[in-house]
């Protein structure tokens, strides 16, 4: 199907006509008997997998299956923090690998994705703190991933708002990544989803599946809440609902699921063009294209499935941030909300074949997967092409819990005397 | 114009009349008026521009519905952008000013964005601006940034201060409208702990502005008497300008009282957040008026008709001389008719049902209002100010029939009962035909901890939208008001309004979301409620849709040829109105922004020039600066002293927690890898503790005490965590065994007297016998010493003659003194923690959370020696038996020297030859910890090199940025005193 090209002259002439020649952004087709792969969940993950299975590994006869709306799971609820300063090999590999694709994206997809990358900032406020991130950016160096430590007074320079000098937590220093920031989340399921369907595939909502079909330990097809549907492979991108997903298929993961929260502040203008992290009170923020202050905090500390989380940690969040920007204050609480995070023991994701032949699973991306969204859905799409993991999935297979491979990166946990 | 009428407004008192500003002018009003009420009553219609179009507005609501009317109020300290009029108390002095606009409100530049219109449909953004591709960061999106957010962005420290507070009820009642009394003194009545909760200041809600008789009285005076009823008893608080914010799961809610934003600068706090347990909520929030989409509903003076009759009644404030009303229900009428008691014109109604034959439309004819039935307004005109209106055929598509002057409209697009408390915590929603709104769907309530009914609506909140129908939902007496005939569910105006109109017929003001944006959602395919509501951001400003959010999935289910219901809701989340980040955060801000935990000796290191250094909540000394000394200086200082004299460590934060039971022994044996329960009393081990994954979590000394209990020593940090970690095991695996745990942290004082000279000092004191003999290393005594009772603990983590000596934490400070005074003689001076670190590393001592970072083992540490090969199990042990964690091809420990003496940058990594699969560097170690040493007069590091302990000698490269590498031999980490000669005297 030849799908119209966005771009300033579109809309210009669509103008013309009050905006009536515009057509869908996708289909929204019965599912058929069967497609050569089935990928399980809309968010970003699963969409940007059939995406790459289409453009790099010439798959199209794919569904992306959906419970719900597409985007609506954690993909369009995050906080939309785009990074790589990681400091674990593998994971700087796919987290850089994902940022330099968002560098491009709106352009490979027809869809201004807006990314921004207007750089971050994680604040060093203990002297631990300090070594920690010294060490990230000899890491990253080694790695290929700019990133830079500053002073305090450049960190005050980038962020006029900031409190340098608290009287508990003065900032001493940050890691900075010039190219981190931020892109429009919804933007980037709707980008992917448009053009997956401009490549033929179908993108299958209000559809949940509620059973897999397995035979010689080998996947046969889904059940789902509009009827069954044969595949040869299967791909399970649901992030939260990974470990529901995988006790259909006769598996078990180590997933944990629990609430995040996030909130955002009341619109205004802009006065800050950064993003800032600070783990040492625990709290993030940025400020969104519309100027709400978009803040995140911490998981809640048990496992559920509400989607919504504790009051505590919102209060908390705010503390911290407070303490960081004064200013803050006397802004308003506009609307906050929770996602399910599905953690995994060393919080790092999972890309994996599993027990079942020819089922696949991609999760475990816990409070930090937005950003991954193209270079997972790259590495997945490799993956599930091929039977098996190129060099960006290859450390991150199931295998490593079993064998203690753990790519953590909780740098933080350690403690000072 | 908008004026203040001669008589009237039962809100305010005209004998305190009050001055306050507006963009620079001075304006009056009255004590009682809103913000709102007193702009309007200075005939101050136009209060600001909208997010995108920057089209002109005026104030529509006279409640937390408002989208326009957000204006920046106060200065400095006290300056807050996107303060709401509506719901903003007047106050003497108040400095308000619009927002999002430039350079003036009445000439915006930005109003070139209203004539582009056209060009800048719902999601405009998604199709344009992607090239260049450095054009978005630099260009395009710096320009969106700027003309968008709304208010000023506060500059200063916040000038207010803010409470919080707990509450515990039976019931909690939002909202104390005629529902809400009626309800409270249902269950007050019945014995139970009521709150009432109302976020204006008054009492009685919408009931006494739109009329009736509650229990054969005017509702005025019902209200009165409910109130004194409630007052009375001494079960039920009441508490008025306090608003339920939110409602979580097991009944815990947020309230939010605005306790002194009408009288900013009096010294109360400004807001309080009151943490409520409530066993049960009632919902009695009431409804809010939705507008109809007609083009040009956003001219200023185009208001909603319940606003309009309350700026009348409440304000005596005449939003227009000669109003038209426009409706799809009865309730409108009554705007005419308090329009009409206060002398204004009402020039017709304009209602689109095709026949409306109610009690109060009966009345409007019978008192010689124009009525017209089944029409519409095709059109508003004016632009800075409503100047008539253009009628038409309802059923049609908007050929003008005749224009109606006019300098106000009331509008009204029937009631939406305020939900949102019913499903903050998944309440479900049913689809009300006849009344056309979603309510409460009471088979459906949101549920508590035992699966019981948590939220129950009732009155209007309950879909109950007349008076009789309110008190008879909420278990209250019987109430009299006009019978109403049946709204009509009309949304748009026409009906068959072309684009021309649609483009210009608002949802959501706030943000210029349209009836074309909506529509054109539909025809793009983002057809699910949340896609079309992302898409176009209706509901998504300030008031979150309250206005806006059924007529766009009205107008939605429209395109999409479904019923309401099939469409569905959005999700409400709290708040229900925005609120402070300053309520939320409390008191804890600044110096107590965190608790704050002190040593006894906290103050003597403050008075002796502590340079702190935040450990967890405590603060530490990282060394004394004596004057003229730099941090370098001062912890040089304070190392040579301790190895050649003595010094002083406050190690008063060391974790202390106390293990005591019949299997305190076997309990320990699991929490730790070394074997504890075979330590003779008396003695001390250094000990390791590892998490289920294997890796070292944390260390220190484990000390018996007696047969029974042992006392676990902690790192600083990790004291908390490690407790909770015990009792983690203890509650939900060994809850059998018979083992208690007690953090005795703050208990004690404990001081470190280290140093060649620390036998003497403690000889100077006496008391006990701390001679080789009698106290050897890793043994422990108590007695008195110095005349202070205290446990003398003989371990060292610098590698020196060390004493550990912990007394009770009220005798802290005298010890120490004690100490100083002694040891004066003998060279005694604190040293903090940096000196604590030199040292320990010069010793070769691994320190947690510098050679560990959660991804090591003790055996990558040289640490073997600490797992006890006797035992059955401790936590982590299968997992250190998986492949990688047992292969010899792991990162271990082991020294580092420069090979020119400097100091190894921190966090460097030797690299390898070559490049891996996804093109990175190949590396084989790292730096864990660097120091100069003033001991050695050197570079001194530790690092986790591949097979390190075998690769003695090896020269390593560790590259420091782009271009410069520092090369490293590999050493035995100990540095210092290899024989251990130092602390065996
Ligand atoms: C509050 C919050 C803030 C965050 N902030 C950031 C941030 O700043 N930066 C960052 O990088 N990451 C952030 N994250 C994490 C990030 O959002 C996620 O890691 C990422 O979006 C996960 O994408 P996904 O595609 O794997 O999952 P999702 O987007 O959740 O998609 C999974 C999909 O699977 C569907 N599904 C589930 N079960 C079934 C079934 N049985 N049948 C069919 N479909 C099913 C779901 O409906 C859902 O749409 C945040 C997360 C939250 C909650």
């Amino acid at each position: 199907m030849a799908q119209r090209r966005y771009s300033l002259f579109a809309v210009a002439r669509e103008a013309m006509r009050f905006h009536s020649g515009w057509e869908r952004a996708w289909t929204s087709p019965e599912p058929k008997k069967r497609y050569d792969v089935i990928v399980v969940g809309a968010g970003g993950h699963g969409l940007a997998t059939a995406y790459y299975l289409g453009k790099n590994h010439g798959i199209r006869n794919i569904a992306v299956i959906e419970k719900g709306w597409l985007g609506g799971g954690n993909t369009g609820r995050n906080t939309t923090i785009i990074r790589s300063n990681y400091l674990q090999d593998p994971s700087a590999a796919l987290y850089e690998k994902a940022r330099a694709l968002y560098e491009d994206l709106s352009q490979d997809l027809n869809y201004n994705v807006m990314f921004s990358p207007r750089g971050l900032l994680m604040l060093a406020q203990t002297e631990h703190e300090v070594r920690g991130y010294k060490r990230t950016v000899h890491a990253n160096t080694l790695q290929g991933v700019e990133t830079e430590w500053i002073d305090a007074k450049r960190v005050k320079d980038l962020v006029p708002i900031i409190n340098i000098d608290g009287p508990r937590y003065p900032v001493l220093g940050a890691l900075y990544q010039a190219r981190g920031g931020t892109a429009r989340h919804d933007a980037v399921a709707w980008g992917y989803a448009r053009a997956c369907s401009a490549m033929g595939m179908d993108i299958i909502q209000q559809c949940e599946v509620t059973g897999i079909r397995t035979a010689n330990g080998r996947v046969q097809g889904i059940d789902t809440t509009k009827g069954a549907i044969d595949c040869g492979k299967l791909a399970i991108v649901v992030a939260g609902h990974s470990s529901v997903l995988a006790e259909m298929a006769g598996f078990r993961l180590p997933i944990e699921s629990m609430a995040l929260q996030a909130l955002v502040s009341e619109p205004i203008k802009p006065c800050m063009d950064v993003v800032v992290m600070a783990n040492t009170v625990h709290g993030y923020m940025s400020q969104s294209d519309k100027g709400e202050m978009v803040i995140g905090g911490g998981t809640d500390g048990f496992n559920n499935y509400t989607q919504r989380g504790s009051w505590q940690h919102i209060e908390e969040t705010v503390r911290a941030l407070i303490e960081t920007f004064p200013m803050i204050s006397r802004l308003k609480m506009l609307r906050q909300w929770g996602g399910i995070v599905d953690m995994t023991g060393d919080r790092s994701p999972i890309l994996s074949t599993t027990p079942v032949e020819n089922i696949f699973v991609n999760c475990g991306w816990g409070t930090g997967g937005f950003k991954a969204i193209p270079g997972s859905g790259w590495a997945m799409a490799d993956l599930v092409a091929r039977g098996q993991p190129g060099p960006l999935a290859a450390d991150f297979g199931l295998n490593r819990f079993r064998e203690g491979r753990f790519i953590d990166e909780s740098v933080a946990a350690g403690v000072a005397h | 114009m908008s004026t203040r009428l001669s008589r009237g407004g039962r809100l305010i008192d005209r004998s305190k009349p009050m001055n306050f500003t507006f963009n620079g002018k001075r304006l009056r009003g009255f004590a009682g008026d809103t913000l709102a009420s007193a702009l309007l009553g200075a005939d101050q219609m136009l209060v600001g521009r909208s997010f995108k179009y920057h089209r002109p507005r005026g104030i529509v609501a006279s409640g937390v519905e408002e989208p326009n009317a957000l204006l920046g109020l106060g200065r400095g300290a006290r300056f807050e952008p996107d303060q709401r009029a509506t719901t903003t108390e007047l106050f003497e002095g108040a400095d308000t000013a619009s927002q999002n606009h430039w350079p003036s409100l009445d000439f915006d530049v930005g109003v070139v964005n209203n004539w582009a219109y056209r060009f800048l449909p719902a999601g405009f953004y998604y199709k344009t601006f992607m090239f260049p591709r450095v054009a978005w960061k630099h260009l395009f999106e710096p320009v969106i940034r700027r003309s968008a957010g709304l208010g000023r962005a506060p500059v200063d420290r916040d000038g207010d201060r803010y409470e919080q507070a707990y509450a515990f009820c039976d019931v909690l009642v939002a909202g104390g409208g005629v529902a809400g009394l009626a309800a409270a003194l249902q269950a007050a009545r019945a014995g139970k702990r009521v709150m009432v909760l109302e976020q204006t200041p008054h009492w009685g809600g919408r009931a006494p502005v739109d009329g009736g008789t509650i229990d054969g009285k005017p509702v005025a005076d019902w209200i009165k008497s409910a109130v004194q009823d409630l007052e009375r008893m001494s079960n039920v608080t009441l508490r008025n300008r306090c608003m339920v914010a939110g409602v979580h799961d097991h009944g815990h809610v947020i309230g939010y009282e605005r306790v002194a934003d009408h009288t900013p600068g009096d010294g109360r706090p400004r807001h309080r957040l009151w943490r409520i347990r409530a066993g049960e909520i009632i919902s009695a929030t009431g409804a809010i008026e939705r507008p109809l989409a007609f083009a040009g509903n956003d001219v200023p003076g185009v208001m909603l008709a319940s606003a309009v009759r309350d700026y009348v009644v409440n304000f005596a404030v005449s939003p227009g001389d000669r109003t038209v009303i426009v409706t799809n229900n009865d309730d409108a009428y009554r705007t005419a008719f308090a329009l009409i008691d206060a002398g204004l014109i009402v020039a017709a109604i304009v209602d689109a049902r095709p026949s409306a034959t109610g009690d109060l439309v009966q009345k409007a004819r019978a008192r010689g209002i124009r009525v017209l039935e089944g029409r519409g307004i095709a059109k508003v005109k004016g632009t800075k100010r409503v100047t008539g209106v253009q009628i038409c055929a309802q059923a049609g598509e908007g050929a003008a029939l005749e224009d109606i002057a006019c300098d106000c409209v009331a509008m009204s697009g029937g009631w939406s009962p305020v939900v949102h408390l019913w499903s903050h915590c998944g309440g479900k929603l049913i689809w009300d035909e006849a009344r056309a709104c979603f309510r409460p769907d009471a088979t459906r309530p949101p549920t508590g901890d035992q699966g019981q009914p948590m939220v129950r609506a009732v009155g209007a909140a309950n879909g109950a939208l007349t008076l009789p129908e309110v008190l008879a939902d909420a278990g209250g007496p019987a109430a009299d008001a006009p019978a109403e005939g049946p709204i009509a569910a009309v949304w748009v105006m026409p009906q068959g309004a072309p684009d021309a109109l649609r483009f210009k017929a608002f949802l959501d003001y706030q943000n210029d979301v349209k009836v074309s944006d909506v529509q054109l959602a539909a025809r793009e395919g983002y057809t699910s409620v949340e896609h079309t509501k992302r898409y176009t951001t209706l509901g998504m400003a300030t008031d979150q849709g309250k206005l806006s959010n059924i007529n766009g999935l009205a107008v939605l289910s429209d395109a999409l040829g479904q019923p309401i219901p099939a469409t569905g809701t959005t999700t409400f989340r709290p708040p229900y109105e925005p609120i402070s980040f300053g309520a939320i955060a409390g008191e804890a801000r600044g110096e107590i922004f965190q608790p704050l935990r002190r040593t006894p000796m906290h103050d003597w290191h403050a008075s002796q020039g502590a340079h702190w250094e935040p450990v967890g909540l405590w603060r530490r000394p990282y060394c004394y600066l004596r004057t003229g000394e730099g941090l370098q200086d001062a912890v040089r200082r304070e190392i040579r002293n301790t190895r050649n004299a003595v010094g002083l460590l406050d190690a008063s934060t060391l974790g202390k927690i106390l293990v005591k039971g019949p299997d305190a022994g076997r309990f320990l044996d699991m929490m730790y890898t070394n074997m504890m329960s075979t330590l003779p009393v008396g003695k001390c081990r250094y000990g390791l503790m590892c998490n289920e994954n294997g890796f070292l979590m944390d260390d220190g000394v484990v000390v018996r005490l007696s047969e029974d209990s042992w006392l676990c020593h902690t790192t600083s940090g990790g004291a908390d965590r490690i407790h909770a970690h015990m009792e983690d095991w203890l509650q939900c695996e060994w809850w059998d065994w018979k083992v208690y745990t007690a953090n005795l942290t703050e208990q004690f004082a404990q001081v470190a007297v280290v140093g060649p000279n620390a036998r003497k000092l403690l000889e100077k004191l006496g008391g006990m016998d701390v001679s080789k003999e009698a106290l050897p290393f890793m043994t422990w005594a108590e007695g008195t010493l110095g005349g202070v009772r205290a446990r003398v603990f003989r371990i060292s983590f610098s590698g020196e003659l060390s004493y550990e000596i912990a007394v009770p934490a009220s005798e802290g400070m005298a010890f120490w003194t004690r100490f100083l005074e002694a040891g004066a003689d003998l060279g005694v001076m604190p040293y903090g923690t940096e000196a604590l670190h030199v040292m320990r590393a010069e010793k070769g001592f691994i320190m947690i959370g510098d050679e560990t970072d959660g991804t090591v083992i003790p055996q990558d540490l040289g640490l073997g020696w600490a797992i006890s090969k006797k035992k059955a199990d401790y936590i982590g042990k299968r997992a250190q038996e998986r492949s990688h964690m047992a292969s010899p091809d792991r990162w271990q420990l082991v020294g580092l020297e420069t090979l020119d003496g400097s100091v190894l940058p921190d966090g460097v990594h030797a690299a390898a030859p070559g490049h891996n699969a996804n093109g990175q560097r190949n590396v084989q170690g790292r730096v864990t910890s660097t120091y100069f040493s003033p001991t050695l007069n050197k570079g001194i590091a530790m690092g986790l090199v591949h097979r390190g302990p075998a690769r003695m000698g090896e020269v390593l490269d560790f590259p420091v940025g782009a271009d410069k590498v520092v090369q490293a031999r590999i050493v035995d980490p100990v540095f210092y005193d290899k024989e251990g000669e130092k602390g065996n005297v």
